[in-house]
């Protein structure tokens, strides 16, 4: 049934990628290989890819989602393209916290907030 | 290795999720213990966390206490199915729970090689940020009130309190 589904949708606006995931939880092993391969040949498909991440239809998450968006940040910085995560919802939020990831991403509380972040 | 004498027979001895219950009495109290074989397989892991889940929610566990057991029990059978047993079909993940309204109760065990819980790299740190890898036991013990590793680091057990069951809401 939710097979079918693609992982995310995307939104363009401008040259920045929107990316909401349509399901509510990060967890299947098959449902992170799959957002990963997508969010990767959106990144491939520019030089300086602008990618956002919107988190607000996500409830739970797990440390090899974690491990997924570690590797496209990693995709992103030698791409020299910019990330944002936006609209994580609390207790999401305290997972990046705990693991101190909240250093490596940029988190901002808003979709507005994050787009706005992003440089030329 | 222990898997030399691993063939179709053992893998039979796999049954759904739940058959091995040492409480075969439906009608006992939702609380018992259970005890659960199942493979390597994550479809099984996912049908048996969900009846886990279910019985915390039954017990009358709060919002915070439901998200961290899901998740260190998502970690802890990640950990056994994938890096423990390695996704062997041939090896088991054993599973106990003893979930009451005081309190959630989980070991699981794998049938790897176990692991040194002291040899793991701290993944917040500045040189380990980056990585993939390593995150799942930093959020079981953060998430979860106590957790032991036993059998050579192949069993965890995880303790949750209900702390909010101190203050039950009144209906009327």
């Amino acid at each position: 049934m939710s097979e079918s589904i693609p992982p995310v949708s995307v939104i363009q606006n401008k040259d920045i990628r929107i990316v909401e995931f349509t399901n509510n939880k990060i967890l299947d092993e098959a449902n992170i290989a799959d957002i990963g391969q997508t969010l990767i040949s959106l990144i491939d498909e520019r030089d300086y890819p602008k990618l956002l991440l919107d988190f607000s239809s996500v409830d739970h998450l797990s440390s090899a989602a974690l491990g997924m968006l570690i590797n496209i940040n990693n995709r992103v910085k030698k791409k020299n393209g910019q990330l944002r995560l936006a609209n994580i919802k609390q207790q999401i939020l305290e997972v990046f916290l705990l693991t101190k990831l909240n250093k490596l991403f940029r988190i901002l509380p808003s979709r507005d907030e994050a787009l706005a972040s992003f440089t030329q | 290795m222990s898997i030399s004498g691993a063939n179709n027979d053992d893998r039979r001895k796999h049954r759904p999720a739940g058959e091995h219950r040492s409480s075969s009495d439906s009608a006992r109290s939702d609380s018992s213990p259970v005890r659960v074989t199942i493979p390597s397989d994550f479809g099984a892991s996912r049908e048996i966390q969900k009846q886990i889940i279910d019985r915390v929610v039954r017990c009358g566990f709060g919002d915070q206490a439901i998200f961290a057991i899901k998740l260190a029990l998502e970690e802890a059978m990640i950990n056994a199915i994938k890096h423990g047993n390695k996704l062997d079909p041939a090896k088991s993940v054993h599973i106990a729970y003893h979930v009451t309204p005081q309190q959630a109760e989980i070991t699981v065990e794998d049938e790897g090689g176990g692991f040194d819980r002291h040899c793991v790299p701290d993944p917040t740190a500045d040189e380990n940020i980056e990585k993939c890898s390593g995150r799942g036991i930093l959020l079981m013990e953060a998430y979860m009130t106590s957790v032991e590793y036993g059998a050579n680091g192949r069993r965890v057990k995880m303790i949750k309190k209900n702390e909010e069951q101190a203050t039950p809401h009144l209906s009327s």
